[in-house]
């Protein structure tokens, strides 16, 4: 793990946000600390996404004290890179500094895509075009990531592979992070801690002390899926 | 039923010879063009059309020929690029400043679209009488006619190509760190180009059209005073020069417009690049 300032990353309390009469965050309080992975689980339009645009700082109406501490990066459901840009000039958006080539390079090797730095987004896949904003993030050098619903668009066997990067990123950069995803599962292969949102509020806060690598026949992990799904209100029969 | 027994033959004849029929097509599509140009010219020599309504082609091309070689064409051809030019810089000029203030800023698209989806409705063409009284005959007039025409496709491709910009990439650079100004040179500029390539296009034409309606009005120079004086002496085949010219300046200027835009907007071939 590299080294880290100690602390939180996160604090946030009473957070609102507030759609004409519909409220979507009713008083949120959440801290994640240096280097803790955070899952965000929640049916939809539960508000996982409004919080995580909160956090990033692309909501400007929401009420409440929050602060994030460090430096920042996000990666959307969607790649969300620049299709007039090639894949290393996307991944080097905004990076200032001398060595910016040398550490675009570091991030694409990091995400499997060494030599793609000439390739223009159009012409990667679905999976590819998502290493390429992970890296993007990555170069960064992010204490906080946030995550939204990252792998939510690709296919099933991409969205495994794209899990165990995560898994080998986090373990090789220390960062913090808050993952918004609607896959128990996932929450449970990757995150340190669940959070469940309903109705405005964090009905839930589990720790999941399971050793990593997981599994999901690991022990313990079916009694966690248990927990969530009944917390999610999808009845325990499945 | 006779249509419906032959079509299987004829799709599998179609994918038999794929190289074959690129080629043969350009040909057949060669045809139409080649026989009416024929008969436009035997129709003339052998008097089935009167001289003075449509010369023969030869003729056309002869005194194209001859105007090119005593250098008149050259003179009033740089008149009419020069009052083209004129217009489309100010027309294009006009057009950027005011879409990017309507199409950027809340407060400029409030104070600045309204009037200008107003004055659309008039056909600029039809301001010929109006601008004759307020800048006279004279060069002026022509390249007011030719700016005027220039501005409204590029505005509204310009307000248009700005808006439809996904505002999801928008965000993505503002969580990359970048600030107003670097956005809009990295999201907002890029992503309107190919807007903006349409727009030029469009605008081009229309500066064509309106240089051809300015040069009829009281002109001593331009390929429009050119063809006005030749119908004065009943030279039908100079008026027909002037109007290959015309349409030969349009089709090089969209030529060059197109080779551009495709060395600029590379990005949206990546798939080819490869």
């Amino acid at each position: 793990m590299a080294t880290r300032p100690t602390g939180d990353v996160v604090t946030a309390t009473g957070v609102r946000r507030v759609f004409g009469d519909t409220v979507v965050l009713d008083g949120i309080d959440l801290t994640i600390g240096s280097g803790e992975v955070v899952a965000l689980l929640g049916g939809s339009g539960s508000g996982k996404t409004t919080l995580l645009r909160i956090l990033a700082g692309l909501d400007q109406d929401a009420t409440g004290d929050w602060q994030v501490r460090g430096n920042l990066a996000v990666v959307f459901q969607e790649h969300r890179l620049l299709p007039w840009k090639r894949v290393a000039d996307n991944v080097a958006l905004g990076v200032p500094g001398p060595d910016v080539q040398r550490r675009t390079a570091a991030a694409l090797t990091e995400v499997g895509l060494a030599g793609r730095e000439r390739a223009w987004p159009a012409e990667l896949s679905g999976g590819q075009s998502q290493r390429v904003a992970v890296a993007r993030a990555l170069v960064r050098e992010p204490d906080l990531l946030l995550l939204d619903e990252p792998f939510g668009a690709l296919d099933a066997l991409t969205r495994l592979r794209m899990q165990a990067l995560f898994g080998r990123l986090r373990a090789e950069h220390g960062f913090a992070a808050l993952l918004v995803t609607h896959d128990v599962e996932e929450a449970l292969l990757l995150a340190d801690r669940t959070l469940v949102l309903a109705g405005g509020r964090v009905v839930d806060d589990t720790p999941v002390p399971l050793t990593h690598p997981r599994a999901p026949d690991d022990p313990g992990f079916g009694a966690l899926r248990r927990h969530l799904l009944d917390r999610l209100g999808v009845p325990a029969a499945a | 039923m006779t249509e419906l027994a032959t079509r299987p033959s004829a799709t599998a004849q179609k994918t038999a010879r794929p190289a074959a029929r690129p080629n043969r097509r350009r040909w057949r599509r060669l045809t139409t063009p080649v026989v009416l140009v024929v008969l436009w010219e035997t129709s003339s020599r052998v008097g089935v059309l009167p001289e003075e309504k449509l010369p023969p082609i030869s003729e056309v091309v002869r005194a194209g020929w001859r105007l090119a070689e005593d250098g008149t064409l050259a003179t009033h051809l740089l008149d009419s690029l020069a009052r083209a030019g004129a217009g489309l810089a100010i027309g294009v000029g006009l057009a950027l400043v005011l879409g990017s203030i309507a199409g950027l800023l809340r407060l400029g698209d409030d104070l600045v679209d309204p009037p200008v989806q107003m004055a659309r409705m008039l056909p600029h063409l039809a301001l010929v009488p109006l601008l004759i009284i307020w800048v006279g005959i004279g060069e002026s007039l022509k390249v007011t006619l030719v700016a005027l025409g220039v501005f409204y496709p590029m505005y509204f491709n310009l307000y248009a190509g700005i808006r439809d910009i996904d505002e999801r990439l928008v965000e993505a650079a503002r969580t990359c760190g970048l600030g107003a100004v670097a956005r809009i040179r990295h999201v907002v500029l890029p992503g309107t180009l190919p807007a903006l390539f349409l727009g030029l296009r469009l605008a081009t034409g229309a500066a064509w059209l309106s240089l051809v309606v300015g040069e009829t009005v009281a002109t001593q120079s331009g390929i429009g005073f050119l063809m006005m004086e030749a119908r004065e002496f009943s030279q039908t085949n100079v008026v027909l020069v002037g109007l290959f010219i015309y349409a030969l300046l349009g089709l090089l200027s969209d030529l060059i417009l197109r080779a551009v835009e495709r060395r600029t907007l590379t990005w949206r071939r990546g798939l080819q690049a490869t």
